[in-house]
């Protein structure tokens, strides 16, 4: 992707933003690129404990915003994964300490500053929050669940963002489950494209190594063995993120309804 | 098991739910307005087609870039708009 600042949204809540912003994050730092992760779900700040870095977060975005301290103060460095940077929500204040022109301003910052890439999570809605982290993103990540409620959100956000003039749109379907495809119990790939009308990134199948991940706070992006997982799909969306052209493939459930193989879908192009 | 055979697969529901409720969500139109205007557009297409058949269809459509106002009307054959 051309965007170096890129939002990662969904309207809907629990679809998955914050897990795709640390595990794409962390494997965008892990395959070379300068990165930051900006959590702007002020109030419920959560990348920080999925991330690992609780422990550590002493200034936040809103102390940046407010001038409390230095930009550079606020950057959390990630050290198992160099490169990777955080800069966390406060957890005291509410959504109306956001400032888009504040957000811009750090944005802008942290591009001078030599970083390559800036993922913001946003908060789920479309109020002020998501407002605020789309206004100074030139791409998105929508993370959209194959479920009705999901996609429907994830339209209405795609419209906010062309009207916001965010044009880099992509896809992110997360949480397939092949089996269910199957049976024809779950939308596939092909129906949420034709519906949403947007470039694909990825597709992330549900995977239990996701909340054993976050549960050790260890992105399971970071763990790229190359088996097919969670983990593996959010590396390959890093990858294509960057540039590189990786063919993206269709999850397969075999009779026993566990991951089987995967079937090459098409080619990168 | 008869009915497990014969049942429509669900994610074929949810596509026609989506691809419906998303055409009013873009076109801003609630589904209830659009019951209103499907009765109004009526009363005056039946002005000018005066047996104009009630087995009408009206819609939005995305056809591409753009949300379409498709609306399909039978009128009996012969019949034309009365003389002014």
């Amino acid at each position: 992707m051309k965007a170096k600042a890129i939002v990662v949204t969904s309207g809907k809540g629990g679809v998955g933003k914050t897990t795709t912003t640390a595990n794409v994050g962390a494997a965008l730092a892990s395959l070379g690129e300068k990165v930051v992760v900006i959590d702007t779900d002020v109030g419920l700040r959560n990348l920080d404990v999925v991330m690992g870095l609780e422990g550590r977060v002493v200034y936040d975005l809103i102390d940046v915003f407010e001038g409390r301290c230095k930009l550079k103060q606020a950057l959390i460095k990630d050290k198992r994964t160099p490169n990777l940077h955080l800069l966390a929500a406060s957890q005291t204040r509410d959504k109306s300490a956001l400032s888009p022109e504040r957000m811009k301003e750090t944005i802008n910052k942290l591009i001078k500053d030599g970083f390559d890439r800036i993922l913001i999570d946003s908060p789920a809605g479309i109020e002020s929050g998501f407002q605020t982290a789309a206004s100074a993103a030139q791409g998105a990540l929508v993370v959209v669940n194959p479920e009705v409620s999901s996609v429907r959100d994830a339209d209405r956000i795609i419209g906010l963002l062309e009207s916001n003039e965010v044009n880099e749109v992509r896809l992110i379907i997360n949480r397939l489950r092949p089996e269910m495809v199957k049976r024809g119990d779950m939308l596939e790939v092909d129906d949420v494209l034709e519906i949403l009308g947007v470039k694909l990134i990825g597709i992330v199948p549900e995977d239990e190594q996701i909340l054993v991940s976050t549960n050790l706070g260890t992105p399971a992006s970071l763990n790229g063995n190359g088996k097919p997982g969670a983990g593996n799909a959010f590396r390959e969306i890093a990858r294509r993120v960057t540039g590189e052209e990786v063919p993206i493939t269709a999850l397969q459930a075999n009779s026993g309804g566990f991951l089987s193989g995967i079937k090459r879908l098409f080619g990168g192009s | 098991m008869f009915r497990l055979f014969n049942r429509k697969k669900s994610k074929d529901e949810v596509k026609e739910r989506l691809k419906l409720v998303l055409s009013y969500d873009r076109a801003k139109l609630s589904p209830g307005r659009m019951e209103d205007l499907k009765k109004e557009l009526l009363q005056v297409i039946g002005k000018y087609f005066p047996a104009a058949q009630d087995d009408y269809d009206v819609n939005v459509e995305q056809q591409g870039d753009r949300m379409v106002f498709v609306a399909n009307l039978p009128v009996a054959k012969g019949e034309g708009a009365p003389a002014k």
